[in-house]
């Protein structure tokens, strides 16, 4: 009965998210892409942050990294097929993170949150100042990838509706991959590393080897939540990589809850759904978002995805004293 | 590059480092002895700027004034902030506080707009204090960098005194050391740590506003500031006030010489002097212990 209340909701919910682009006009269909791609992001970033317990306050830059490889490495002009484009952009992403991940794996606590930045930032600076993508300004598209199978094209990216699905799919692929990767010796193995590192490298784990392995899978994962970001604006900025970004995803994981992997995916949509409703209510959205979050530090530790534990918590003691 | 020319850019580099360390000492304060990542530091510097502002247009006439009331009023606004807010979030994880903090600044930054707006708006440089010292025909270096320069080590050699030779500052060292013991000595720990948040408000808010005349005061410098007062509180080493001057230092020279010599990659050179730092001696310059 359990596992049904659990499975039965994301089940649902994923019902919803199916056939949602019929009957949302289009603005609602992107916004709800956006989130699911920020949520692609989030998960990848609680991987380091709840699983690991490695606070990377850079991750944006992977997320940009990806991004920025669409435009280098495409030729102006040429048609680019999604089946190389989208592993080289992931792969960019992976391997900056594994360049990155040795040297920063060698710091520890509020260090490895501000080494992880300083990356981060010369990533963003490097962009930013320099004519390599455009500056400042950043780069257009000039066209988005093609999806053909056996010759026939599948989806076109230039169809909200089309890269919605792709979102999606993509979505729901990469939360049942985490969720069999975390089930592995090797996700048990990450979670020993948060728990304790010390007792992990005295059982003869090479904890090291692991937290890169995890460091650069969260960045590859980040990769691909920028690639979709661009495929769906058709734009890439030096903002991708700016530390709000890093600040804002981390803020995702945090309001969802930490160490799940759902919890991100919560976090995503409120923290996407409280920004429209806000900016829509009233002007002074900012302070709407901003007394949020300090309600929510005060009265939920554990995020939103603590939620169903401290309602069942209530439920069971007010049965008890019945 | 000539002589003199060099002598201006070690003097803004000066400038500039003084500026970040009385920034960045408040912030090693409130993180070595409460462990607190406080976020919204850089909005305490932008409430300090915005208080010139106010205070400028008006309220006080002169500047030694301003500073009088402006160094009351952050002293009290850091003291009720800690007692409302951050008293709540010493038995919290450090995530918690991250997001608390970052509501703080969405929550600062929106009064801030409420209050004055979004225009970018300047602070008149005092008149005593508006010329400025000919070095060559036709170089001149202004009066107001070097008076901020003053202030800013007066200001540093009276926190030297402070934690040096006051009781106070005997339980500030204590408290960053073990907190646990300073409790179980007796002393009022609560109240230890509201007067310490209270005076890394102090500092921040009046760096910005020593600075508001010299950059202008406008919406988003509190957060131009933040990161990189973090990065030099990480080089130094957290919770040492001389190692915060130190890297300071550091980070200024590397700031203003880094746009001179290569411009293309200034923003980069800052971060990668940090990365460099920190790879070397991975808890800062000045570890404890």
């Amino acid at each position: 009965m359990t596992r049904f209340f659990r499975t039965f909701p994301m089940i649902a919910a994923l019902a919803v998210l199916l056939v949602f682009p019929m009957f949302g006009q289009i603005f609602y269909t992107e916004l709800v892409a956006k989130t699911l791609i920020l949520a692609i992001f989030a998960m990848s970033l609680d991987l380091l942050v709840g699983y690991t317990g490695l606070v990377s306050f850079g991750h944006a830059a992977y997320f940009g990294i990806a991004a920025y490889a669409i435009p280098l490495l495409t030729p102006a002009g040429a048609v680019n097929a999604i089946w190389w484009i989208l592993p080289v952009s992931v792969l960019a992403a992976a391997l900056a993170a594994l360049l990155i991940g040795v040297f920063v794996l060698r710091t520890k606590g509020i260090y490895f949150i501000m080494v992880t930045l300083a990356f981060a930032q010369m990533a963003f600076f490097l962009f930013h100042d320099t004519d390599l993508g455009g500056g400042s300004d950043g780069i257009f598209l000039n066209s988005k990838p093609t999806v053909t199978v056996f010759g026939l094209e599948a989806l076109t990216l230039e169809n909200p509706t089309h890269i919605y699905y792709f979102v999606l799919a993509l979505t729901v692929s990469v939360y049942l991959l985490l969720r069999w990767l975390l089930k592995t010796s090797f996700g048990h193995i990450l979670i020993g590393i948060r728990s304790n590192e010390h007792r992990m490298v005295a059982m003869g784990y090479n904890t090291f080897h692991y937290k890169l392995a995890i460091f650069t899978i969260a960045g590859a994962l980040a990769g691909l939540a920028g690639f979709l970001q661009v495929v769906l604006t058709g734009f890439v900025t030096p903002e991708m990589l700016a530390w709000h970004q890093s600040g804002n995803v981390l803020l995702v994981v945090i309001l969802g809850g930490i160490g799940t992997l759902i919890g991100p995916v919560l976090g995503a949509f409120t923290f996407i759904a409280l920004q429209e409703f806000a900016q829509g209510l009233v002007d002074r959205w900012q302070l709407v978002m901003g007394i949020f979050i300090i309600l929510v530090v005060f009265a939920l530790p554990g995020g939103l995805a603590a939620i169903p534990a401290r309602l069942r918590r209530r439920l069971v003691k007010g049965a008890d004293n019945d | 590059m000539d002589i003199v020319s060099l002598l201006i850019q070690t003097l803004n580099a000066v400038q500039y480092g003084l500026v970040l360390f009385l920034l960045a000492s408040g912030l090693t304060l409130i993180f070595g002895i409460m462990r607190i990542i406080n976020l919204a530091h850089g909005s305490f510097y932008m409430i300090g700027a915005y208080m010139a502002f106010g205070l400028s247009s008006g309220i006080t006439e002169t500047l030694p004034a301003m500073i009088a009331v402006g160094l009351i009023l952050s002293f009290f606004i850091g003291f009720i902030l800690e007692w409302v807010f951050y008293a709540f979030l010493y038995q919290r994880e450090h995530l918690e506080q991250v997001l608390l903090t970052y509501g703080l600044i969405l929550v600062f930054e929106e009064l801030r707009s409420i209050l004055f707006g979004n225009d970018v708006l300047g602070v008149a440089v005092p008149e005593a204090l508006a010329g400025s010292i000919p070095l060559t025909a036709t170089l001149s270096y202004p009066v107001y960098r070097i008076f901020i320069s003053a202030a800013c080590l007066i200001m540093a050699g009276l926190l030297y005194y402070l934690i040096r030779h006051t009781r106070l500052g005997m339980m500030i060292r204590a408290g960053s050391h073990d907190r646990n013991m300073v409790q179980a000595l007796g002393i009022n720990i609560d109240l230890l740590f509201r007067i310490v948040f209270a005076l890394g408000f102090m500092l921040a808010a009046f760096s910005g506003m020593i600075s508001a005349p010299m950059t202008s005061v406008s919406p988003g410098m509190g957060n131009q500031v933040l990161i990189i007062s973090f990065v030099v509180v990480v080089i130094g080493g957290i919770g040492s006030v001389g190692g915060a001057m130190v890297a300071a230092m550091v980070i200024a020279f590397a700031d203003v010489f880094g746009k001179l010599l290569v411009p293309a990659y200034a923003g980069m050179f800052v971060y990668l002097v940090m990365a460099l730092v920190l790879l070397w001696r991975p808890e800062g310059i000045f570890r404890k212990g």
